[in-house]
């Protein structure tokens, strides 16, 4: 599996206006919304979900990163959207420092093994340095489509 | 004291995998303990103590996990990986069938 089979590129917010985690979470929700991959309905239920998820254990993993995610059964495939925040959120993260790039995932709700595989995907890129800070840097889609395209390609990045 | 090797095999027994929450289940009780603890599965070594290398496993149900701990207490670290893995399955439910 790649970054690019479950990333939305329609769904690449790359200045978030949300300055705060519930926002941004529903921010990015509608912006799969508005790129067709989830009905209205659907998409006001997987916020509230996702900021529910949050509240139990914070996905901000430390090193300005967060990886808000949530399986509904409504889902059919694992979807993900992509934020970048310049400012920063605060998204209680376990190291306590802002948040500048966010990744939420929608997964369906039977399927919990491509639910592991999106998050291995993810996680493979978000511990590399290098693409954590390619990806804070990016300040248009296109930078980010290109940054998520290389590291497909490249295992290292 | 001495410092010791314990290595073990555990098998994710939850329906749901090593998805986050049990991977910073794990990774919380790995902390407890000052030894060295490297969690491997067929294509990676990863920090038993990090995260963000844990959430990297994918550890499917039925995945067998090798954890190799080193240190002093290496062996009650072990102990207590095994607890949570394998017996408590990290308070989460089996598969049905």
């Amino acid at each position: 599996m790649k970054l690019a089979d479950f990333v939305c590129f329609e769904a690449i917010i790359p200045e978030l206006k949300a300055d705060d985690r519930d926002g941004a979470i529903a921010e990015l929700v509608s912006a799969l919304t508005q790129a067709g991959r989830l009905g209205n309905a659907v998409s006001r239920e997987i916020i509230r979900a996702v900021i529910q998820r949050e509240k139990e254990a914070s996905t901000g993993i430390g090193k300005g990163v967060a990886v808000p995610h949530v399986k509904h059964k409504k889902v059919k495939d694992v979807i993900a959207a992509v934020g970048r925040s310049s400012a920063g959120i605060d998204f209680s993260s376990l190291d306590k420092q802002p948040v500048y790039s966010v990744i939420l995932l929608i997964s369906p709700a039977d399927d919990p093994d491509k639910h592991l595989q999106a998050m291995e995907n993810v996680f493979k890129h978000l511990q590399q340095e290098k693409f954590r800070k390619f990806l804070r840097q990016s300040q248009t889609v296109e930078q980010i489509e290109d940054l998520i395209r290389e590291a497909d390609e490249n295992p290292s990045l | 004291m001495e410092r010791t090797v314990c290595e073990i095999e555990l098998e994710i027994k939850n329906a749901d995998g090593l998805h986050m929450r049990p991977a910073m289940q794990f990774v919380d009780v790995a902390n407890q303990f000052d030894c060295d603890i490297t969690v491997s599965n067929v294509e990676n070594d990863v920090d038993g103590k990090s995260i963000m290398q844990m959430s990297m496993l994918a550890a499917t149900c039925g995945t067998k996990l090798k954890v190799k701990a080193e240190g002093t207490d290496a062996k009650q670290a072990v102990d207590a990986l095994r607890e949570l893995v394998e017996e408590k399955h990290f308070n989460e439910p089996m598969p049905n069938n």
